[in-house]
């Protein structure tokens, strides 16, 4: 997977002191693999939880928000959208838009 | 860019960075050789390691060691209690991880010298090893229960570790007895592996009886002062569908009676206060950390002293006292609940950092991880509880807020449950996209 600039930039800012150049953003491959007990492999669920792989950055991230503010109701997601950053919902985003 | 070992060191150093222990002692990184990563235990933790480290770091040589032919999940292994599943919808081969790692040896191991890092098994194999991964759960204490014998084993199932043997009997047992009869369930101390387990089984198991044996009555001894998980869930489910409360209770509740004792031939079951007839028992014994983990010398609590559990970095889950020796899941000291779905993800958290390690890199400062956790509450209900944890200063998890449980259980979560257990088996094992599951929410 090849990466914005913006990306980087979020990834560099999370990271903090260890600036390396790397191909991948690893930090957000694991947040998006930690997705993966609920949504499926690759974001590819193979029940009635939503599919994340290939959704839209932008309709991820607004998701995240309306989880998080509530006007989206939801049992668990309300929850679990407290914990992150609005960096992570963009990088966690990212990750899952690049999914084919 | 790559670094080599010392300019990393210098440059991490320079940035004040945190010295991260694992890489010293650590001589093998993928810019010379393959390194040697031995995993031990193919359960949640175990497996889903395995294929994770294998995708971010195909240089990786893993070798995975696992005593058992099959796995079988201990989610979901309430519902075959319930006769919503059979042992077959639960259980799955392990086909898939065989084709993932470099290679797969079934065999028990029976000794580990962390100096010269070499694993041992009972089939006479030796295994040297870059990074050991240990991952075989729990390690259950029957000496802990007066009369929890071998031969007692044979009547009496913990069913804590799923399989024929035990989840399987236990259904049978359950099957066997009359109408109007007994069952006598426990609740160990906390920690245990998964919290709401027990509470669980109760649910799941009346509702057998509700439809197949309603004079039935079960009895919870529960170690605890009071309910361990998802209190208020559990007693408005145990109202509305088991009739707790009244006279007429199927479930019938005892905190703080931890069983001392067990009698598999008066079938009776001792705690301090009572003895306790049953014609079906079911006793969870106290537990600690597997075995593998004192072979490794890693069940070592906080303070550096011999303990149940393994302490380690949040950050690597290497052991805090012994050097490139990780653990997983259930086995580990941490604010965690023992849940698979912390299991699985604790192996993609092991994953994401060896495979820095193994590059030469710092793994992630401030790793946020998740649990969330179904319970069955009726055949149509489940609800669930839900945390994000962030890695804070000081090797702490800290929960974040704005997590917790369900409201009130719910029809649509039963369906998010067997959900759940599809992606997280599918993640674990690595089934294929087609893989047609047959186990039901």
């Amino acid at each position: 997977m090849k990466k914005s600039l913006a990306f980087a930039l979020i990834a560099a800012g999370v990271l903090g002191a260890v600036a390396q150049a790397q191909a991948v953003d690893t930090r957000a491959r694991f947040m998006a693999a930690n997705c993966a007990y609920c949504h499926g492999p690759d974001g590819k669920s193979r029940g009635a939880i939503p599919s994340l792989a290939g959704l839209d950055k932008g309709y991820f991230v607004d998701q995240m928000k309306a989880f998080r503010d509530g006007s989206r109701p939801n049992t668990v997601m309300s929850k679990h959208a407290q914990g992150y950053t609005d960096a992570e919902y963009a990088a966690l985003g990212a990750w899952f838009a690049a999914i084919k | 860019m790559t670094f080599d070992r010392r300019e990393f060191l210098k440059i991490s150093a320079g940035a004040g960075a945190v010295a991260v222990a694992g890489l010293s002692g650590c001589a093998t990184s993928v810019a010379s050789a393959r390194p040697k990563v031995v995993v031990v235990g193919a359960g949640f933790g175990g497996s889903t390691f395995a294929r994770y480290l294998k995708m971010w770091e195909p240089k990786a040589e893993i070798t995975l060691i696992e005593p058992n032919d099959k796995f079988t999940s201990c989610p979901f292994s309430n519902t075959v209690l319930a006769g919503i599943n059979q042992m077959e919808d639960i259980t799955f081969g392990y086909d898939h991880i065989k084709k993932v790692v470099d290679a797969w040896v079934q065999d028990t191991v029976t000794a580990i010298d962390t100096t010269k890092r070499i694993v041992t098994t009972a089939g006479g194999k030796t295994f040297a090893y870059d990074r050991l991964v240990l991952a075989g759960g729990i390690e259950l204490l029957f000496d802990k229960v007066q009369g929890y014998t071998a031969e007692a084993q044979k009547t009496i199932k913990h069913a804590w570790k799923a399989g024929p043997d035990q989840t399987g009997v236990l259904r049978k047992q359950l099957e066997a007895m009359p109408d109007g009869g007994t069952f006598v369930m426990s609740v160990p101390m906390a920690p245990y592996r998964c919290p709401p387990g027990p509470y669980e089984r109760a649910c799941m198991v009346a509702t057998y009886f509700k439809k197949a044996k309603p004079k039935s009555k079960i009895i919870v001894l529960d170690g605890n002062p009071d309910i361990a998980s998802k209190k208020g869930l559990f007693l408005a489910a145990w109202k509305k569908h088991y009739g707790y409360g009244t006279d007429n209770s199927m479930i019938d509740y005892r905190p703080n009676n931890m069983p001392r004792a067990v009698d598999p031939v008066k079938m009776m079951v001792g705690t301090e206060f009572d003895d306790v007839k049953g014609d079906v028992i079911n006793v969870v014994p106290p537990m600690q950390a597997a075995s593998i983990c004192d072979l490794a010398g890693v069940r070592v609590g906080l303070d550096g002293k011999p303990g149940p559990w393994c302490a380690i970095d949040y950050r690597t889950f290497e052991s805090l006292t012994v050097k490139n020796v990780h653990i997983l899941g259930d086995s580990t000291l941490t604010n965690f609940p023992k849940s698979g779905s912390v299991a699985n993800n604790t192996g993609k958290m092991c994953a994401s950092a060896i495979a820095e390690l193994l590059n030469g890199r710092e793994p992630d400062a401030a790793p946020v991880v998740t649990n969330t956790c179904y319970s069955a509450s009726s055949p149509d209900t489940a609800f669930h509880v839900a945390t994000v944890f962030r890695y804070g200063e000081g090797n702490k998890m800290v929960a974040q807020k704005g997590g917790g449980v369900s409201k009130e259980e719910s029809e649509l979560e039963f369906a998010y449950m067997e959900s759940w257990a599809h992606n997280v088996w599918a993640d674990t094992l690595g089934l294929p996209a087609d893989y047609k599951f047959t186990a039901k929410g």
